[in-house]
C-alpha cells in the first residue's frame, strides 16, 4: 500500500478505511479510498439494490449565526434560503459576480438566526475565503466548523432499515431534504435524508471522535460481509453513482468558467428573491439566452468516453465532455457535457474523440436513472 | 499477494509473455489487473498487425481509468481474445489463463531474455510501491 503523502489530510475513519482494504488516493487535499475489496462496480450495485456506506467527513461546513444570518446567505448563494423552514435542507450555489460557480452546496437552517453550510472538501479554504470577505457589516457571526464533524452518508433502498436499527428517531417521518437532530447509538448526530447517489438515504453528521463507532455500528447492522449486507463505498463508486442520477460534480460540470443556467441549475437560481452576487449576469444570461448547455449522453459504439475528450458532430470540435464513465447499473457508457444549444436535444448524433478515435453516440435525456420510487 | 507464475517472463510496463514454440502469448499481470481495479474494456489490434518491441498494441480500461497495453516483443499478430469483447472481467478473474490478450509471433525470439523472470518482476513491482 502506498504510504500517503505527509500533508495530506485524514477523515477519521481514514485507520478504518485501510482495515477494511481500501485502495487510497488524494483527493481535494484528502487521504480517501477511492474502491474496497469489493471494487466499484460491486459497491455501485450494492449501494443500488441494497445500501452503501460512504465516508464523506472531507466535506467542509461553515456555521453562520445571528439575526441576518438568512440575508447573508442570500447574498452570496443563489437559491433562496428564505424559504427554508427549520428542520430543512437546501441545494444551492455560491456564485461569482458573473453568475459562474465558486461551489455548489447544501443550506442546512437549524433557525431562522442559524445555518449551515456544507461544501466541497477540495473548495473549504476557497469558499470559507470568499464567505467571510463579503461579510461587511451584516449581523452574523462566521465560523469555519469542519473539523468539527465527520458526516456518513448511508444510501441505498436498505438504508432506512439500517440506519433505524440504531436510532430511536422515527426516520420515516424525516422528509427528503429535511433533517432531525437525533441519536445514533447514543452519539449526538444530525440526522439529514440527503444524498449524492439517486437512491433514498441519510446523511449522518457527528462528532469526529465517535466517526469510527458509528461506521462500524453501522457495518454491523446492515449485514457487512453477507452477500446481500451493506458495503462500504470508495469516492469512484460515489462518482459513477452520482454521474447515472444526473447529479453535478464541482470542477467537473460546474466550476467558475460555468454558470448556473448552462448547466440546467436554473431551478436554483431565484432571480426574484432580490439581488446576490452573479444576480445581474444571471438574469441577462437567462434573457439573451444560453448559447451552451449541459447534456448526459449514451455511447452507442463500443468505447468509453471519459472527461476532458473532444464532443464532434460532422467531425467538428463543437464541446467537451465533462464527466464520462461506464455506468455500472445501467451498464452502459455514458457522459455529460456542454453542447451548443442548437444541438442540446434529445436523439441529437455526437461523436467522443476518444484518444483520436471517434465513437459514436448520442444525447439523451438527464438523469440517466431515476429509482423507482 | 499478487501471483506471479515462474514460466513466464514479464514487462516493467505489467505485461507478461508466455512462449509456446514460436509464438508469444501476452496478457497484463496478476498485479496489474488488481491496481486497475474492475477491466470494463479492452481494446485489442487485428490479426496481422504488426508491433515493434514496447509499441502500444491497445488499452484496458477500468470504471475509472484507462491504461495503454504494450507489446514486450517484435512480431505479428497471429490472434487475439475476442472473448474479452463480452467478458472483460476474465482479465481480472484469470489474467494469466481466460485473461490473455494477444499472440504474436516473434521476429526475435531472443527479446524475451531482456524481459524479467519472475523473481525480478516480483522485486520490481514491491520496489514501485
Amino acid at each position: 500500500m502506498v504510504a500517503p503523502a505527509l500533508d495530506l489530510k485524514k477523515t477519521p475513519l481514514n485507520d478504518l478505511h485501510r482495515k477494511l482494504g481500501g485502495r487510497m488516493v488524494e483527493f481535494g487535499g484528502w487521504d480517501m479510498p477511492v474502491q474496497y475489496a469489493a471494487g466499484t462496480i460491486g459497491e455501485h450495485l450494492r449501494t443500488r439494490t441494497h445500501a452503501g456506506l460512504f465516508d464523506v467527513s472531507h466535506m467542509g461546513e461553515i456555521d453562520v449565526r445571528g439575526p441576518e444570518a438568512i440575508a447573508f446567505v442570500n447574498k452570496l448563494a443563489s437559491n433562496d434560503a428564505s424559504k427554508l423552514i427549520d428542520g430543512q435542507a437546501q441545494y444551492s450555489a455560491l456564485t461569482t459576480p458573473q453568475g459562474t460557480v465558486i461551489d455548489d452546496l447544501l443550506v442546512y437552517r437549524f433557525a431562522e438566526d442559524h445555518l449551515l453550510l456544507v461544501v466541497n472538501a477540495g473548495t473549504t479554504d476557497k469558499d470559507w475565503g470568499w464567505i467571510s470577505s463579503h461579510q461587511t457589516g451584516e449581523a452574523v457571526k462566521l465560523e469555519n466548523v469542519s473539523a468539527q464533524y465527520c458526516q456518513i452518508a448511508i444510501q441505498g433502498p436498505q438504508a432506512i432499515s439500517i440506519l433505524q436499527m440504531l436510532t430511536e428517531t422515527p426516520l420515516h417521518e424525516i422528509k427528503y431534504y429535511h433533517f432531525v437532530r437525533g441519536q445514533v447509538d447514543g452519539v449526538d448526530s444530525i440526522i439529514s435524508r440527503t444524498g449524492y447517489t439517486g437512491e433514498d438515504g441519510f446523511e449522518v453528521y457527528a462528532p469526529p471522535d465517535k466517526a469510527e463507532q458509528l461506521w462500524s455500528k453501522i457495518l454491523d447492522a446492515g449485514n457487512y460481509g453477507s452477500e446481500e449486507g451493506v458495503l462500504p463505498c470508495g469516492l469512484a463508486a460515489r462518482n459513477t453513482l452520482r454521474l447515472e442520477a444526473g447529479m453535478c460534480l464541482y470542477g467537473h460540470e460546474i466550476d467558475e468558467t460555468t454558470t448556473l443556467l448552462e448547466a440546467n441549475l436554473g431551478w436554483i437560481t431565484k432571480l426574484n428573491k432580490g439581488d446576490f452576487i452573479g444576480r445581474e449576469a444571471l438574469a441577462k444570461q437567462k434573457e439573451e439566452r444560453i448559447k451552451r448547455k449541459l447534456v448526459g449522453f449514451e455511447v452507442t459504439d463500443r468505447g468509453i468516453a471519459r472527461d476532458h475528450q473532444d464532443i464532434l458532430i460532422d467531425g467538428q470540435k463543437v464541446g467537451i465532455v465533462t464527466s464520462g464513465s461506464p455506468a455500472p447499473f445501467l451498464k452502459k457508457n455514458i457522459g455529460m457535457g456542454y453542447v451548443p444549444v442548437e444541438f442540446a436535444n434529445v436523439e441529437q448524433n455526437i461523436e467522443i474523440d476518444v484518444r483520436g478515435k471517434p465513437v459514436s453516440a448520442k444525447i439523451v435525456a438527464l438523469p440517466f436513472y431515476k429509482r423507482a420510487k | 499477494m499478487a501471483s506471479v507464475p515462474d514460466n513466464l517472463h514479464y514487462s516493467k510496463d505489467h505485461e507478461w509473455v508466455r512462449v509456446e514454440g514460436d509464438i508469444a502469448v501476452i496478457g497484463i499481470t496478476d498485479h496489474a489487473q488488481d491496481q486497475l481495479g474492475d477491466v470494463v474494456y479492452v481494446e485489442l489490434p487485428k490479426a496481422g498487425d504488426e508491433f515493434a518491441a514496447n509499441d502500444s498494441f491497445g488499452s484496458v480500461e477500468s470504471v475509472k481509468a484507462v491504461s495503454e497495453i504494450f507489446t514486450p516483443v517484435t512480431g505479428k499478430i497471429t490472434e487475439t481474445n475476442d472473448s474479452l469483447n463480452d467478458e472483460p472481467e476474465k482479465v481480472n478473474k484469470d489474467p494469466y489463463g481466460d485473461g490473455w490478450m494477444i499472440k504474436m509471433t516473434m521476429k526475435s525470439p531472443g527479446e524475451v531474455d531482456s524481459l524479467l523472470t519472475a523473481a525480478e518482476y516480483e522485486d520490481f513491482t514491491k520496489a514501485e510501491e
